[in-house]
């Protein structure tokens, strides 16, 4: 089985988890834009961690044979401060129509203030100008009416339900993002909040249909192989392998894939400039052998490395 | 024909209709001179042409040549192509290129930045480039550094001789290749030979192979310690290091080192007839 997470923080990883990513079978990712733990006081900052995402970061990951995609977008803790924010949403149109851009994300609210509603509104508008879709990071505290509000607001704003993926729900969010006709996105956090035993309870409850996970790893206390680990604990548990797949990388493949930017043959047949530019390059294994082209099968790494 | 002219020329043979109008039309609008119109364009060009390679044909190839020397597209992809064509069709002085070019870099993705690097030699008033073409070198992406280093006049008519040596060292340092760097033994130097030295020595220490291709650099400048280096290849190395150290040394004006490789009769008769060269040692049939 192949897996997409399409919600992890790769800047704040290092190569041993691009590693074992790749081992567990993972094929491709997304990188949203959000803070760096503490807010940054400059828009160069910005211009910078952002050039880092379709830069560095692409490089990085396709050393490991995994296909890198952002979205980028101003986050709700930093939207906060309004003077910095009015610079970002400046340079935002830079990167929005990058190669491998595939939403504005993640936006949405944290501590639902009036200037996180401006800059959520204001960026809600610069997806429907650059026609793009929208990635919502939806508050940890009073979740479930900050997830309902971020739903109002799209709809009001004139972006369609399914053009937003709706992340981070959990039992009490799910149903209203799924009647609303939303994509629902699921990030599994260990130990807290949303854990993978609860997971398999939702896909039991609901099933596969616009709904997939993610493991938002980053800097803090998080797994970045979530999504593969997750997946066996559903096939262990008695979830159709159907449902499996289409929770832990169609559905993603699917939502994300509607802007074009993210294509299941970018893996299964890259074009041959991509092959020639990124997939051969060893210079951040650092003298090791390069794994490209010689990775075990898909099931083999799944039993080796992710499982044990 | 212009480079310009010419990019267009392919690009337009290639282009199914809707990608050829929505590049005349961002032509159009980039000509008007707005920095916004160059910017949004430029990265909406894989969106809008794609990325398959533009694939010249011998006859294309030698119009690159005669359009601008040593220019070689040959492994060019549409998106480079089109790429280079906006930003040579804003037709600016260049003060105004060198400004957009570096605003462009600042916040490219990688396959932008292959594309604004090997479009380097096309630009106007070359000598403003230099610490741009620096900075490409200076990159850990592998696929960015050989956009400036191979098959690219610009870095051995313009790099300052220190920072050609970085980018031949660095060049083998990332596990690439020296044979498509333009004017390779034209830019060869004792100080280069010497870093090359150090470099495989370090590499002897950490028991770690070493490029064959390495001693190209070495021959035209080597002495004293350095023919003991190649000495030791000719006697230890494996057959391409062997066939390295030997052209290596016929490449050498010293009597010292047609001595040395007179003791190996074989490899000394397979050099002077011509039946091997760096080209060979790269491009193993």
């Amino acid at each position: 089985m192949r897996f997409i997470d399409p919600h992890i923080h790769m800047s704040a990883r290092t190569t041993d988890d691009y590693e074992r990513m790749a081992a567990a079978g993972i094929v491709a990712l997304i990188e949203p834009a959000f803070w760096l733990g503490q807010p940054r006081t400059q828009v160069g900052s910005y211009i910078d961690y952002m050039s880092s995402l379709v830069g560095w970061e692409r490089f990085r990951a396709a050393q490991f044979g995994i296909h890198h995609y952002c979205t980028i977008g101003l986050n709700s803790k930093e939207a906060n401060n309004a003077a910095l924010a009015e610079q970002v949403l400046e340079i935002l149109p830079r990167y929005l129509v990058k190669e491998g851009v595939v939403a504005v994300g993640e936006i949405g609210y944290d501590d639902q203030t009036p200037v996180e509603d401006k800059y959520y509104r204001a960026q809600l508008a610069l997806a429907k100008e650059f026609d793009m879709l929208v990635q919502v990071h939806t508050p940890h505290r009073d979740k479930k009416s900050g997830t309902i509000r971020s739903m109002e607001v799209a709809v009001e704003m004139g972006v369609k339900p399914e053009h937003v993926v709706i992340d981070h729900n959990n039992e009490e969010t799910v149903q209203d993002v799924l009647d609303r006709g939303f994509w629902a996105a699921f990030t599994i956090y260990p130990n807290t909040k949303m854990g993978n035993e609860r997971m398999v309870e939702i896909a039991r409850k609901y099933g596969s249909n616009r709904m997939f996970i993610d493991s938002s790893a980053d800097w803090g206390v998080s797994d970045p192989l979530a999504v593969p680990k997750t997946a066996r604990l559903m096939l262990d548990r008695g979830i159709a392998a159907e449902d499996v797949e289409a929770l832990c990388y169609g559905n993603a493949l699917k939502a994300f894939g509607q802007s074009g930017q993210m294509k299941e043959e970018h893996w299964l047949n890259p074009a041959p400039v991509d092959q020639r530019m990124l997939f051969e390059g060893n210079s951040v294994l650092r003298g090791q052998v390069p794994r490209v082209g010689e990775q075990p099968s898909v099931a083999e790494r799944m039993d080796s490395v992710a499982f044990k | 024909m212009t480079p310009t002219q010419l990019l267009q020329k392919w690009l337009e043979a290639r282009l199914p209709a809707e990608a050829r109008g929505w590049l005349a039309e961002a032509a159009a609008k980039i000509r008007r001179g707005s920095d916004t119109d160059l910017y949004r364009s430029v990265s909406l060009v894989t969106r809008k042409v794609g990325k398959a390679d533009l694939a010249l044909s011998g006859q294309e190839l030698q119009q690159a040549q005669s359009a601008r020397e040593e220019w070689d597209p040959s492994d060019w992809s549409l998106d480079q192509a089109a790429r280079v064509y906006l930003l040579l069709v804003s037709g600016t002085d260049g003060a105004t290129f060198l400004r957009r070019l570096d605003q462009l870099c600042d916040t490219a993705d990688i396959g932008e930045l292959v594309a604004f690097y090997r479009g380097l030699p096309l630009y106007p008033d070359q000598p403003r480039y230099v610490l741009r073409a620096a900075e490409g070198i200076r990159t850990s992406m592998k696929a960015v550094f050989e956009a400036v280093a191979h098959r690219n006049p610009y870095p051995s008519e313009q790099l300052p001789e220190a920072a050609w040596n970085q980018m031949v060292l660095k060049t083998l340092f990332i596990g690439s290749t020296l044979h498509p760097i333009v004017g390779l033994d034209r830019r060869t130097n004792p100080e280069l030979a010497r870093m090359l030295c150090d470099y495989a020595h370090e590499r002897w220490s950490a028991g770690r192979p070493i490029s064959p291709e390495l001693w190209r650099c070495v021959g035209p400048y080597a002495r004293g310690e350095m023919l003991r280096d190649l000495g030791r290849v000719l006697e230890k190395g494996t057959d391409p290091e062997r066939t390295a150290a030997a052209l290596a040394l016929a490449s050498s004006p010293d009597p010292e080192a047609t001595g040395l490789l007179w003791a190996y009769p074989e490899l000394c008769s397979a050099v002077n007839e011509n039946k091997v060269s760096w080209q060979t040692l790269a491009n193993p049939v």
